[in-house]
């Protein structure tokens, strides 16, 4: 590790209208050195490496790297000065195979280079091979797997040669297996002695691997040091912690079940030759909890869709003891059974009043608007955010207004989605909490599925877990850890 | 690889079925498409832009008309013929720049807005200066290429086929890459060091060349320019909707696609006005069935099971 920091941030602020999304940040990487940029959502750390790629451009502050001052350079400048970028959601083009992507980041920026050469050609196998995606370059990026996309991302980084290396949420979506692969090619990238910057959520994820964290928190350095040094940080812990999520048992009569509400028989669905559902079972009751819980790609998105009637399935969906084959989404949604999407489906372009009137627009005006008023006292955030355009919102007040713009619709079920997805822990307690409330204070029946286990029991009635499209367990949240705990991940 | 193989061909057997053609059919036959290769070059410079700079271009009969009136308004000055062609080329080429300019800074539907308004300023500026260029009425050119429908229908041919190898190359080329990629995700290529801005320029500056190059050899063909063969929206309406009949992202299928809607509205000639709406039908029904076009669609057959 050299003397001189290759990455030099100094008083780099950047405002969104009146927001202020980050606030005279200050730090440096060392060539050899990675930094770990952490904070929970709506902190800044996103938006202070799109400044430092050149994505957006500051209002204010300097980014030197290695020595030269490219604050406000287009991206493609920043680029060629050394610096490569990780997405975090990869978008590969489809029509080329995983070879010419990778070769693409190879190609210089002209426009006489009407043939790629042998070398070229060469090294982009060199990269891929590297990045463990020697068996698959010649196919095409939709038929792989979530990790060769990401593979494919870090082979594309690598192969500028970047003296800085940006990597965003490093190991969002991956398996334990994957997430070891991802940390030695990161870890090679320190022996090179490249400067890396890992953003992320949480310390723990990144701290056996950075040399250094930084926290950020409402657009500003909380802390800085060694990864035990942030963790142990009293406001770090404040930020992060908050309050401990406790387990509750309903206190209402187990011994009387309710009326069957939702009734899952044997559904089974094909993506083209893919099983993404294999004859899954399962049942809410009015009034009832009910968690499904499983990894990415197990199939909970497909199940709550085939629900929804947003897909063709095979087996049998029952709503109140009636098929809903042959019904519209629209009608599904109507009759009770409201979706709040993982993938949150806001109009960025609306307001925040505005996409819950939207939800509202079924009922009768007086209910909405007392809907609408129960909502903002859930979730007062909205509230404050009540005139401002949904996509400025940060990812934790977004997921607040899919919750609540599907709750004005009424649901006598509401399906919820991985709520959590990347979500930091303050904003996951503030969901608990609400979910807590609507649990207790209202006879709405509930189907969330989540990865996060600690986050889906606490609530729940009963539990199923779905793996690999099938469900492989179900039984009362207390019984999970003994049973199907260790199985899990 | 091996089926890019079997494409090519399959393309230059099907070029040299139509090369003989003048040996079999009628003069009015080779008229039809004569002009129908022509559309081909419009449509297929169209959809390097579309296809891959991600840019819809709603005005292709601005580069098309600034090359057919300029290549004209030199022919009455008294300039030869491929002076005049190179020139109608240049003209498509410098007017193409200086609107992408300042039209590629804008995001999202605010490009394609602009190259609409483009059109009708055009057509504005033909009938305000009727006195030189003919106005509503047209443009009669001096020269002609030739007289022989023959020779025309393979300068057509041949320049079709010219295009059509140089468009599909460039696409096909690391440079087409750089390119899909801009078109697909701006942000992404920018952090991959590529000029997004340059490379969509430069796209807009090939489609107009070959545009420009395609409206000077039709009036040359034609003998005259006038707003209703190479201005008017509806023209390039008919381009876009070739090219999106033929297959998005395919250069091949969007002269595929010309060619097939200029032969059945010409096919269709004795149905009077309804031959239009037929016609309109059928694209609409193909653009509704196969998003990817007809050629995209045969591909993308043979990729995915």
């Amino acid at each position: 590790m050299s003397n001189t920091p290759w990455l030099d941030v100094q008083g780099l602020s950047k405002r969104f209208g009146g927001l202020v999304a980050v606030k005279e940040l200050a730090l440096s990487i060392h060539p050899g050195e990675i930094l770990g940029l952490i904070g929970p959502n709506g902190s800044g750390k996103s938006t202070a490496m799109k400044l430092i790629m050149g994505i957006e451009r500051p209002n204010a502050g300097a980014i030197r790297l290695g020595g030269v001052d490219v604050a406000g350079w287009p991206a493609h400048r920043i680029a060629r000065q050394g610096v490569g970028i990780v997405f975090q959601h990869s978008r590969p083009l489809h029509r080329q195979t995983m070879l010419e992507n990778i070769m693409l980041a190879l190609l210089p920026d002209s426009l006489w280079r009407l043939r790629a050469d042998r070398a070229l050609i060469a090294r982009a196998h060199a990269i891929g091979e590297r990045v463990g995606l020697g068996a698959v370059l010649h196919r095409y990026p939709n038929t792989l797997p979530f990790a060769d996309l990401r593979r494919l991302e870090m082979a594309k980084a690598i192969a500028r040669d970047p003296k800085l290396v940006l990597v965003d949420e490093p190991f969002a979506g991956l398996t334990a297996a994957e997430v070891g692969t991802f940390s030695r090619l990161i870890d090679g990238f320190r022996a090179e002695g490249r400067a890396v910057l890992l953003v992320d959520h949480n310390v723990k994820s990144v701290a056996a691997l950075v040399d250094r964290v930084l926290a950020m928190y409402l657009g500003e350095r909380i802390a800085e040091g060694s990864a035990e040094a942030v963790m142990r940080d009293p406001v770090v812990r404040r930020v992060y912690i908050g309050g401990a999520i406790e387990t509750q048992v309903r206190t209402a009569d187990a011994a009387h079940p309710a009326a069957p509400l939702l009734q899952v028989e044997d559904v089974t669905v094909f993506y083209a030759k893919a099983q993404a559902l294999q004859q899954v079972s399962l049942e809410v009751r009015e009034g009832e909890f009910v968690s499904v819980v499983g990894l990415n790609g197990a199939g909970k998105t497909t199940l709550f869709n085939a629900i929804s009637g947003l897909l063709a399935y095979e087996g049998r969906v029952l709503w109140r003891e009636r098929p809903l084959a042959g019904r519209s989404a629209a009608a599904i949604a109507r009759g009770g059974i409201v979706q709040c999407p993982e993938s949150r489906e806001l109009f960025g372009a609306l307001s925040v009043r505005e996409n819950l009137d939207l939800g509202g627009q079924h009922q009768p005006p007086g209910e909405s608007r007392d809907r609408l008023a129960w909502l903002l006292d859930l979730f007062p955030i909205l509230k404050t955010r009540a005139t401002q355009a949904a996509a400025t919102l940060s990812g934790g007040e977004q997921q607040m207004l899919a919750i609540a713009r599907a709750l004005m619709m009424n649901p006598q079920l509401l399906i919820l989605d991985e709520p959590t997805l990347g979500l930091a822990p303050v904003i996951l307690e503030q969901l608990s909490k609400a979910l807590h409330l609507l649990r207790e204070t209202t006879s709405i029946s509930v189907l969330l599925g989540e990865q996060n286990v600690t986050f889906a029991l606490p609530h729940a009635d009963r539990v199923y877990v779905l793996e690999h499209a099938r469900i492989v367990w179900q039984g009362a949240p207390a019984r999970f850890a003994v049973e199907a705990g260790a199985g899990y991940l | 690889m091996r089926r890019t193989g079997s494409w090519l061909w399959l393309v230059l057997l099907a070029l040299v079925l139509l090369a003989a053609l003048p040996l079999a059919v009628s003069g009015y036959i080779l008229g039809v498409l004569t002009l129908a290769y022509y559309f081909g070059v419009f449509s297929m410079a169209w959809d390097l832009l579309f296809g891959f700079a991600g840019e819809v271009n709603f005005g292709p009969t601005f580069l098309i008309g600034l090359g057919a009136y300029a290549a004209g308004l030199l022919n009455t000055a008294g300039w030869p013929i491929p002076l005049c062609i190179l020139a109608g080329a240049l003209a498509a080429v410098l007017g193409g720049v200086l609107l992408a300019l300042p039209a590629l800074r804008l995001r999202g539907p605010y490009f394609g807005l602009i190259t609409l308004v483009a059109v009708l300023l055009l057509q504005q500026a033909i009938v305000i200066f009727a006195g030189v260029t003919g106005g509503e009425i047209g443009l009669t050119i001096p020269d002609v290429i030739s007289v022989d429908a023959g020779v025309n229908y393979w300068i057509a041919l041949g320049f079709m086929a010219i295009s059509g190898f140089l468009l599909f190359g460039l696409a096909r080329s690391p440079v087409g890459l750089i390119l899909q990629a801009s078109g697909q995700d701006a942000v992404e290529a920018a952090a991959l060091g590529f000029n997004v801005t340059k490379h969509k320029l430069a796209a807009f500056c090939i489609s107009a060349l070959f545009s420009g190059l395609a409206g000077a050899l039709l009036v040359f063909y034609l003998g005259t320019a006038s707003v209703g063969t190479v201005v008017d929206i509806a023209v390039g309406v008919q381009v876009i909707i070739a090219a999106v009949l033929g297959g998005r992202r395919t250069i091949v299928g969007a002269a595929i696609g010309a060619i097939f809607l200029i032969i059945a509205a010409e096919a269709l000639r004795p149905l009077g006005q309804l031959s239009t709406l037929v016609v309109s039908a059928v694209a609409l029904l193909a653009i509704l069935f196969l998003p990817d076009g007809v050629v995209g669609y045969l591909l993308h057959r043979g990729r995915t099971p």
